[in-house]
């Protein structure tokens, strides 16, 4: 929970000028000192009418909780939670071989996408490392100015991304990140009862896809998809109009604004890894359980950074691998927990916390391969004590995604 | 009986040589939805600031110090099957634990209800 860091801004702005390449928003880099103070999302004030309580998150005053993580937690789970996740970063890119370009940048299929079509993958540093996880799309109907392709990537390392990318991307492609567009999620499993009643449109949306949509005059990007393993949406639209939008959603009955510790707890339980915790520089695509990003033909062609990683984890397996853990009894594990197998240490925990859907605590940790089995019987250290972990399968509570029209 | 209350939010009611502890309402509220209360074994000794227990919300957990010196001479084990007793009665039956005293003299720099509530309203 720290600002953006300065010197990546400075970073940001010397590659933009080197490279000559457009950047939107407020670059006003005149302010020199070690932290950026929080700043407001367009949502602000919205939040903390509706009694939120708010913490810095990504270098954002943002909602933890307006009522209570387990009641929004539970209202997630059975009707829809609005998240505001305008903290995240838009980003498009167009330009002459754009696709070849971000096929150099990401291990996924990126000439395979189709328009309209989503997919989730991953910026790997040279080491075949995790720098952040994203969602990308191919765009189509003049979105977002006629841009090629639509990327979602993480908040805190939004900066980070762009100066990676900027570095790697030729002069051909241009990338625009939208800081004037706000980001709301709508989940749970009356998420496409809700929307539809605004914008009836969008019920013929299946997961993973996306399109363009307007209501009262407003253009929205709108995917189905989320971070929650329920039904739902990701609605991107002008910081101007979020306001309306969000008021309008929340006025239906089955809509709840919902905080950030209950997206924390619900993503837990659909096993999604959170940048930053169960994914870090430190560890690689095949280790995290993430090798479905990677399609057949860029594990054989090749042709991305990271690429002899993956490769030679998909060979020899990987060192240690990311899992699911069931705890037995009630004491929570969490994040930075180690994990033994008898006196051996063999993992950490990197996400851990009570499931208020699954009624118990639950945790994702990194543990060496030999013990990272289904069903293998390990221990976890809190607080001096033994608690006994059991690696089980993840989701912890089954997707509900909504995979056909 | 008296309540006594601390900067830490715990609240402290003495009845001859023992001491019951809890946490506040305000504390109960900020932490938000408590799901796990780690107590200490009866028997033990505490001094005063000791870690003496832990409250475990969905996000994260906090320590609760010893307010005084004392030893344990019983803790609440209904928080055992039911922790979220700290969010519905925080100031009665949320109660943590019983301390024997060790030091009366340590009460005396604790506040009443009226210091504690302008105390919290500052916060």
């Amino acid at each position: 929970m720290h600002g953006v860091r300065l010197r990546t801004r400075v970073c940001v702005a010397l590659l933009l000028a080197r490279k000559g390449r457009h950047m939107s928003g407020n670059d006003d880099i005149a302010h020199i000192e070690e932290e950026l103070p929080l700043q407001d999302l367009p949502l602000d004030a919205w939040h903390r009418v509706r009694g939120a309580r708010m913490v810095g998150f990504a270098g954002y005053h943002m909602p933890i909780q307006y009522e209570g993580i387990m009641a929004e937690h539970a209202w997630t789970r059975e009707h829809a939670g609005l998240f505001d996740v305008s903290h995240m970063g838009q980003l498009t890119f167009s330009g002459d071989g754009v696709d070849e370009a971000l096929e150099h940048l990401l291990p996924s299929d990126i000439k395979g996408l189709k328009p309209f079509r989503q997919r989730y993958s991953m910026l790997l540093d040279e080491e075949g490392g995790i720098l952040d996880d994203l969602m990308v799309s191919r765009l189509g109907g003049g979105a977002f100015d006629g841009a090629d392709i639509y990327m979602v990537v993480n908040g805190a390392t939004k900066y980070d991304d762009i100066g990676w990318m900027i570095e790697h991307l030729p002069d051909e492609v241009v990338m625009n990140h939208m800081d004037e567009q706000a980001l709301l999620a709508l989940q749970g499993p009356e998420a496409g009862e809700a929307l539809a009643s605004l914008i009836p449109e969008t019920a013929d949306l299946i997961f993973m896809q996306s399109g363009p949509f307007v209501w009262r005059g407003v253009p929205l990007w709108i995917s189905r998809s989320g971070y929650t393993g329920e039904d739902g949406f990701e609605i991107s639209v002008p910081a101007g109009d979020v306001t309306l939008l969000a008021d309008a959603l929340c006025d239906l009955p089955q809509v709840k604004p919902i905080g950030l510790g209950a997206r924390d707890s619900l993503r837990l339980e659909a096993g999604l890894p959170l940048y930053g915790h169960d994914l870090t520089p430190a560890v690689s695509t095949i280790g995290a359980d993430l090798g479905f990003a990677i399609q057949k033909r860029r594990r054989e062609e090749g042709g991305f950074i990271g690429h002899a990683r993956v490769m030679k984890e998909l060979a020899d397996g990987p060192g240690s691998r990311r899992v699911g853990l069931k705890i037995e009894g009630r004491l929570p594990a969490r994040e930075g927990a180690a994990i033994y197998a008898g006196d051996v240490l063999v993992g950490e925990v990197t996400s851990g916390g009570f499931a208020p859907t699954v009624g118990a605590p639950i945790a994702m940790g990194w543990v060496s391969l030999p013990h990272a089995g289904l069903g293998e019987a390990l221990e976890i250290e809190v607080r001096g004590k033994r608690i006994a972990a059991t690696v089980a399968p993840m989701p912890f509570v089954p997707h509900r995604y909504r995979r056909k029209a | 009986m008296s309540r006594y209350f601390t900067d830490e939010h715990e609240w402290i009611d003495v009845a001859g040589e023992i001491a019951t502890v809890g946490i506040t309402d305000y504390a109960q509220e900020q932490l938000g939805d408590i799901v796990f209360v780690e107590l200490p074994a009866e028997g033990t000794s505490f001094e005063k600031g000791d870690d003496a227990a832990v409250v475990e919300s969905v996000k994260a957990a906090s320590d609760v110090y010893a307010p005084i010196s004392g030893e344990v001479v019983e803790t609440n084990s209904a928080l055992e099957d039911e922790p979220a007793l700290v969010n519905s009665d925080a100031e009665e039956d949320g109660w943590f634990f019983k301390l024997r005293i060790a030091d009366a003299s340590e009460l005396e720099g604790l506040m009443n209800e009226a210091a504690y509530k302008k105390f919290v309203a500052s916060l």
